[in-house]
């Protein structure tokens, strides 16, 4: 049995709910500016502190956000749809309400697609995405015997968007979840960032037996923002409630907290806990009514998404759908490969493999972004690296050597041409001059020679080895292979 | 009582129009007809209870910055004319209480709309109005801070919840105040004292900075000594206001300049549910009588009837306490108002700031409210109660596309004693069996005395379509033109 694949006895059966935040100027209901990192309440104005007679005023913003999203994938816009109270009490709370939507959400019934590891497609059903306001924080930290309120982030505009339970691992939950981040970036709605908070989700979990037709019940794991995280709380939880089954017991339907210090999962509240939430329809803000116009509109504002993108790069530049998914991952990615690969036509591939490759893992390596590096001021602006493919295309430079070009650029912010007429690697294309470092080699190694002659292939690697040694590496590889062979057979 | 006459009628006699045309002759000063004003309030406070607060600082300093402005012929429509606000509306720097131990030591930090608005147009601020508790009450005794007493007979409520704003006008302690009506707690009260209560249309007043108790049902309105002064003020007041989603965005008519139209041919529909069994007879003479100036005015009478209109008490028992349940939900003890000493956790200041702060009557709409809309009780009341209010509107509707206007009693009965009606809730509920039908339909409505029963003054009620408060205004107004029971004062305050 393994619970990581889903495959053996038993299925997993995982739904999501992603919280965005909704990248606006102000908060949803109130003027406030919602700059992350401000002092505490700082950023909470009298609607925020929820004081006796204040009335919120929708930020028109957010619909408009929350439309693009629905037809990015596909969904039903509601031409209304209506703000409900969520009733509880907590002290981050100041209303003893949150405002959201309840039984008429602004957007319904869409679909993402997204393609897993091993390249297979799959559809992932979004039952609804609704507006809603988010609550503040409580601070225990420096606080000796009490407790903080910072209302800063209280009104805080989000979309969460609710999956059907259609994912049967925790590696299709995550490759959903990097899927929807990747479409509110493109939208320009959510600016993504996980470690604020900006991007999280709640995971409903449960197993059943292969073959059942009912889900078993469910445990839902709250406010998991890391996409490790996301992994790592369900293939727990997954082994866990599997464990309390096959040991005769009954998987309890609760929330749950994931620590990741633990890894593991612990009880939040169980159902019988669970608050009767008393949903109503917002008596202080009207339904939100959109007119055909308006949504047309939105619809002519959407950017080329994902899916388009990947598609395009496909077919325009003859890339695998794998390296077309993840050149298109994000908005800034793919307009990074494609100056480059502008610059240098005729070579997409080469291009793709150069950013992909190099770049990524010197970005990964630094702990950049793309976005910070790309810029005009930037460490590898696209023209600059495209310059770089250039003279790997034009052979001026061997593969090889274009790697050692690539870190002088990466640490000083020269130009290709630059570094490689300062640290002369040029490559070799003359045949005399590498046919001449051939001979050297063969006259120092005459029983390698002879062993090679006598029948061991296998040592050709090694003469190409010493006679790229023997060039600085400069060798055009090509033609070091086809004089090799020749010299070598005498 | 304090008194100062000016051309041989005592200043604080006159009409709105008069002292404003007083103010800008110089005949008196804004100083001196506050200094009036807050006098008259004291002398009465005793007997009437009828404020929480009284601002005599900020009021003469204020007086003196709209003397300043008169002499400079400056200011706006209502420089200098002292006024009440009931104490449910959030007032920079002064203590807004809403009638609550909870908000006992709440100064609101800033001035709702309508105090924004009346301050803009020159109005000078005498107090806060006392009102029954977060303005659930029909007879303000749910009031933390006392009953307010009726000035025709101080062992008698003055009616609620804006029983402090209808007192001081009755008692002419304030020429005019404001108030609010979520099911007839500007036009009972004003009733009960014998004055003019003027509920707008809901949206057409903002509701920011006026404590929520039921949101779809609340509306800013004013209690006047007579329609024309209702018409100034109201005239001040109205608008669409951006911090408010729910006011509407509609030009405010000139509802002075329209107070004379004549009413021939008006069609006045009489409903058969407002003369049911329940009307004391004797209003109901009294309201016959009004009836029949109207028709000497050239109005139609019609007989009609509005068949789910008795459903209203028992729907407006279920959405007013649901709103509030969730409305009163900020009142934790956190941030502001009433906390308890020493909570041993944050379930024990809840539950004791929550218990301590809040009264019986706050206290049983909360649970009604939470209950109507608990989990499997949502479809049974309170979505039953929406569809009933939906079907109450279109009653409406319908009738008036017959008549102009509906007009009937305010109340069953006039007045009744402190105490008679506080042992049981839904005796007290059914006073406001005629004025609530408006509020869930989100009519304009007022309530003018036409006469006394008992004694007491008696309350005439009229309805009309949306946004038509300039008609009743002229509807009201005809009728004071040829009547005098809006002058008549008690005899311990002429």
């Amino acid at each position: 049995m393994s619970a990581e694949t889903g495959s053996g006895e038993w299925e997993t059966v995982i739904g999501l709910e992603i919280h965005a935040q909704l990248s606006t100027q102000s908060k949803i209901f109130s003027g406030s500016a919602i700059a992350y990192g401000a002092p505490p309440n700082a950023q909470a104005n009298l609607v925020d502190l929820g004081y006796p007679g204040v009335l919120p005023v929708l930020n028109a913003e957010v619909v408009r956000m929350a439309v693009k999203f629905g037809l990015a994938v596909g969904a039903r816009i509601a031409t209304h749809s209506v703000f409900a109270r969520k009733n509880y009490f907590y002290p981050d709370l100041p209303k003893g309400y949150q405002i959201s939507q309840y039984e008429l959400p602004i957007v319904a019934e869409g679909s993402i697609d997204v393609v897993l590891d091993d390249g297979t497609h799959k559809r992932v059903g979004v039952t609804r995405a609704h507006l809603e306001e988010d609550a503040g924080k409580s601070l225990h930290e420096g606080l000796p015997g009490v407790s903080g309120i910072d209302l800063n982030r209280a009104g805080t505009p989000l979309v969460e968007i609710v999956s059907e339970p259609d994912m049967r691992s925790a590696k299709e939950a995550v490759a959903y979840m990097k899927k929807v981040h990747t479409l509110v970036r493109y939208l320009e709605i959510c600016d993504g960032n996980m470690q604020e908070g900006s991007f999280r989700c709640d995971a409903n979990v449960s197993v059943r037996r292969k073959g059942a037709e009912k889900f078993g019940t469910r445990a839902e794991i709250k406010n998991l923002n890391s996409f490790r995280f996301v992994e790592k709380a369900i293939n727990y939880e997954v082994e866990r409630q599997i464990e309390i089954i096959e040991s005769g017991g009954k998987v309890k339907q609760e929330t749950r907290l994931y620590d990741p210090d633990k890894g593991e999962t612990r009880s939040m509240r169980s159902k019988e806990e669970a608050n009767d939430y008393r949903y109503f329809p917002d008596p202080d803000l009207l339904p939100v009514e959109l007119d055909e116009g308006f949504i047309a509109g939105v619809r002519a504002s959407l950017p080329e998404l994902p899916d388009q993108k990947a598609a395009r790069f496909a077919s325009e530049y003859g890339l695998s759908v794998y390296d077309a998914g993840v050149l298109t991952a994000s908005r800034e990615l793919a307009s990074y490969y494609e100056a480059v690969a502008r610059e240098v036509p005729g070579e997409p591939k080469l291009a793709a493999n150069w950013v992909m490759g190099e770049l990524a893992a010197a970005l990964n390596k630094d702990g950049l972004e793309i976005g910070s590096v790309a810029g005009a001021g930037g460490k590898l602006p696209a023209a600059r690296l495209a310059g770089l493919v250039k003279r790997i295309a034009d052979q001026t430079i061997s593969g090889k050597i274009a790697k050692e070009v690539f870190e002088g650029m990466w640490a000083s912010g020269s130009s290709a041409d630059a570094i490689i007429e300062e640290k002369g690697l040029k490559q070799i294309t003359d045949s005399s001059a590498i046919e001449r470092a051939i001979e050297e080699v063969m006259a120092k190694n005459p029983g390698q020679l002879a062993d090679y002659r006598g029948g061991k292939d296998k040592l050709f690697g090694f003469f190409v080895g010493q006679v790229m040694k023997a060039t600085g590496g400069k060798a055009n590889p090509a033609q070091l292979n086809e004089l090799l062979k020749k010299k070598l057979a005498g | 009582m304090g008194s100062v006459n000016v051309n041989n009628v005592s200043l604080h006699r006159k009409t709105l129009a008069q002292l404003i045309a007083g103010l800008r002759a110089k005949e008196f000063s804004s100083v001196e007809l506050t200094r009036l004003y807050l006098d008259r309030i004291e002398a009465s406070q005793t007997s009437l209870n009828a404020f929480i607060s009284v601002t005599r600082e900020q009021a003469l300093v204020a007086a003196e910055a709209a003397d300043r402005d008169l002499a400079a012929s400056r200011g706006g429509a209502l420089t200098g004319v002292p006024i009440a606000h009931k104490d449910i509306f959030c007032t920079a720097g002064v203590k807004t209480t809403c009638g609550s131990r909870m908000l006992d030591n709440f100064v609101s930090p800033y001035d709702a709309t309508v105090v924004a608005k009346l301050k803009a147009a020159g109005a000078v601020m005498l107090g806060k109005a006392n009102m029954d508790e977060f303005a659930m009450g029909s007879s303000n005794e749910t009031s933390y801070f006392g009953p307010v007493r009726n000035p025709w007979n101080t062992a008698l409520v003055p009616g609620g919840s804006s029983g402090g704003s209808a007192a001081a006008v009755a008692a002419r302690l304030a020429p005019l105040a404001t108030a609010t009506d979520t099911g007839g707690s500007i036009r009972q009260p004003a009733a009960l004292c014998g004055v003019t209560g003027v509920k707008p249309t809901y949206g057409r007043v903002s509701r920011y900075g006026m404590i929520a108790f039921a949101s779809s049902l609340d509306q800013a309105g004013t209690i006047t000594a007579t329609a024309e002064d209702a018409a100034w003020v109201l005239r001040e007041m109205a608008g669409f206001d951006p911090r408010d989603s729910t006011s509407v965005e509609k030009p405010v008519p000139d509802y002075v300049g329209s107070l004379d139209a004549p009413l021939k041919g008006l069609k006045i529909g009489l409903l058969k549910e407002f003369f049911d069994k329940g009307l004391d007879p004797e209003n109901e003479r009294r309201i016959r009588e009004a009836l029949a100036v109207y028709e000497k005015l050239g109005a139609q009478l019609r007989e009609m009837s509005l068949p789910n209109l008795p459903l209203s008490v028992p729907a407006y028992y279920v959405v007013a306490p649901a709103e509030c349940s969730s409305n009163l939900a900020r009142f934790d003890g956190v941030r502001f108002g009433h906390r308890c000493k020493e909570p041993r956790d944050l379930m024990d200041l809840y539950k004791r700031s929550r218990g301590e702060g809040f009264g019986a009557e706050v206290k049983r709409r909360i649970m009604t409210g939470t209950y109507v809309l608990s989990a499997g009780y949502y479809d049974a009341y309170y979505l039953k109660a929406q569809r009933v209010r939906q079907l109450i509107t279109s009653d409406f509707t319908r009738a008036f596309g017959d008549v102009d206007v509906l007009i009937g009693p305010t109340t069953p009965t006039p007045a009744f004693e402190i105490g008679a009606k506080t042992e049981d809730p839904i005796t007290m509920y059914l006073n406001d069996i005629y004025t609530i039908g408006a509020n869930l339909a989100g009519l304009p409505a007022m309530s003018i005395p036409c006469g006394f029963a008992q004694n007491l003054p008696v309350g005439l009620q009229i309805v009309g379509p949306h946004f038509s408060e300039a008609k009743l205004l002229n509807v009201a107004h005809l009728f004071q033109r040829e009547t005098d029971w809006h002058t008549r004062v008690p005899e311990r305050f002429s």
